[in-house]
């Protein structure tokens, strides 16, 4: 039997997927904006924010309503809870791509300290484990999910790399480079978050899908 | 014949896995039992070798669609089906572990330790004070002061003392259909049962009243085992321990009703919950 409530779930499922894109776009035009040191990037990067933080109190919305007037149970309840959570999760890595952003305005008007690598390589990292997180919420995929929870401990070890090269390498040997250097730390650090944020949402798309808690029960990925 | 009031169930309060395999805090023996149930109406086979426990001073609620022989099979708890001709059980209902068909197990002495309320409220064309003592009365109770306590502490557990406390004399047909209900429900307590069965309580109740009988429902789980047929799935979430999903005539799942409503584990369960079928 075809319900109504199907409909109004796919809808919801379109909207995280929409959100999943600003949020994709944001970090990519944030990292370009600060490998370019380009002012307008990053000023777009942050104007565009006010349309995920729109869309997010859209989704919350349409959430409570479904709950208020649907009273889903087993899987529906848990693909609305994760959708909320999904919501929160999404938004905030739009927030930290609006940090990168101004982290690029940090830096906009200096030399660049040196050409960035492992930086854009951590965006990639953080971009590819959003949108995994996205995949397998569409298509309610345990394993993609997994690989996203377990590829966190990569952007760790890339963050590690790039804290350990821009203080011993710069501001340890010449503390003139910190306004530099540190704007760069920053980046790193909110790329690496966004990293945290995907493995939020991909334990919270096992549970959605397998009734299986793995979020502070690592034991239960094997 | 059994000793139908034996002392209250051994044992300590503690954890421990009941037969759905998840933990509960309750003692360890079922206060009902079914083993291998099977019912007919005539040849029509109406439940299938159902076999589950009832924790005692929990609330188990039995769900499923119409037909599925919910009703059927709570009936069966203290010998209901009997009033129905040409019907047949098979299997074993155990209370606190002794054979309620057994023939030297009396019908009416089974239905003091097991009360049941219905569907429709059906109080007596009688008092208020008359639909509660009646129980009493016809059970040889002569002690008009005992009879007396025992109506206004039956009243007070079911949450109707301080509603009708100066309407005793009145005839119970004009009180509200809630009223009524939590009157039938006082009847029930009168004669101090061990379980209680609910046949769709709430059926017949707006909201309000729906919530008042919720409310006593949990309340009186402390002291008595309760089982209810609810087609409320909200009702059997909010008000029950532990949850049975009944559908043609086959126990398919129990529960913990936390675990049933987040995460059933039975597709058919899912199904039903989430309103799939059809």
């Amino acid at each position: 039997m075809q319900r109504h409530f199907d409909e109004e779930l796919r809808q919801l499922k379109d909207d995280i997927l929409r959100m999943g894109a600003l949020a994709q776009e944001s970090i990519v035009n944030s990292v370009d904006a600060l490998k370019n040191r380009d002012k307008a990037a990053a000023r777009k990067v942050i104007d565009s924010d006010v349309e995920m933080d729109r869309l997010e109190l859209v989704i919350d919305d349409k959430c409570l309503e479904l709950i208020a007037l649907h009273q889903p149970m087993a899987r529906d309840l848990r693909f609305i809870t994760t959708a909320i959570k999904l919501n929160a999760e999404l938004e905030r890595i739009g927030d930290l791509a609006v940090d990168v952003a101004q982290r690029a305005l940090d830096i906009s008007d200096k030399p660049l300290l040196k050409p960035l690598v492992d930086i854009p390589r951590l965006a990639e990292i953080a971009k590819r484990m959003t949108a995994d997180a996205i995949e397998s919420f569409i298509k309610s995929d345990t394993e993609l999910a997994k690989k996203v929870v377990l590829s966190d401990s990569e952007a760790d070890t890339l963050k590690r790399g790039v804290e350990k090269e821009l203080i011993h390498d710069y501001m340890m040997k010449d503390g003139s480079t910190s306004d530099r250097a540190v704007p760069l730390l920053l980046a790193a650090r909110h790329l690496e978050r966004v990293c945290d944020h995907a493995v939020s949402m991909a334990e919270d798309i096992i549970y959605m899908v397998s009734a299986v808690v793995v979020r502070h029960h690592p034991e239960e990925l094997k | 014949m059994h000793n139908l009031h034996p002392s209250p169930a051994q044992g300590q309060i503690g954890l421990n896995i009941n037969p759905m395999g998840e933990a509960d805090s309750s003692d360890g023996k079922p206060k009902i039992s079914a083993r291998g149930v099977n019912f007919y109406y005539g040849s029509k086979r109406a439940l299938n070798n159902i076999n589950i426990d009832f924790t005692p001073r929990r609330v188990t609620a039995i769900i499923g669609p119409s037909g599925c022989g919910k009703s059927t099979f709570i009936r069966l708890l203290n010998r209901m089906h009997e009033l129905v001709p040409g019907s047949r059980l098979e299997g074993e209902i155990l209370l606190d572990g002794l054979d309620i068909l057994a023939q030297a197990c009396d019908a009416a002495e089974l239905r003091k330790r097991v009360g049941m309320v219905f569907q429709k409220p059906n109080p007596f064309p009688k008092s208020v004070f008359e639909n509660v003592a009646y129980g009493l009365e016809v059970n040889g109770v002569t002690d008009r002061n005992l009879i007396e306590e025992k109506v206004v502490d039956s009243l007070k557990k079911a949450a109707l003392w301080e509603e009708i406390k100066d309407r005793l004399k009145d005839s119970a047909l004009g009180l509200s259909g809630g009223q009524q209900q939590r009157l039938c429900i006082a009847r029930c307590l009168a004669v101090s049962p061990e379980v209680i069965l609910f046949d769709e309580p709430c059926a017949s109740l707006d909201p309000i009243s729906t919530a008042k009988i919720e409310e006593l429902i949990l309340a009186l789980k402390k002291e008595y085992t309760i089982v209810i047929v609810t087609h409320n799935m909200q009702q059997a979430a909010r008000v029950s321990d532990q949850t049975a999903f009944f559908l043609m005539g086959d126990l398919i799942e129990t529960g913990r009703t936390d675990r049933i409503f987040k995460a059933p584990r039975d597709k058919r369960t899912e199904d039903y919950i989430t309103g799939r079928f059809g």
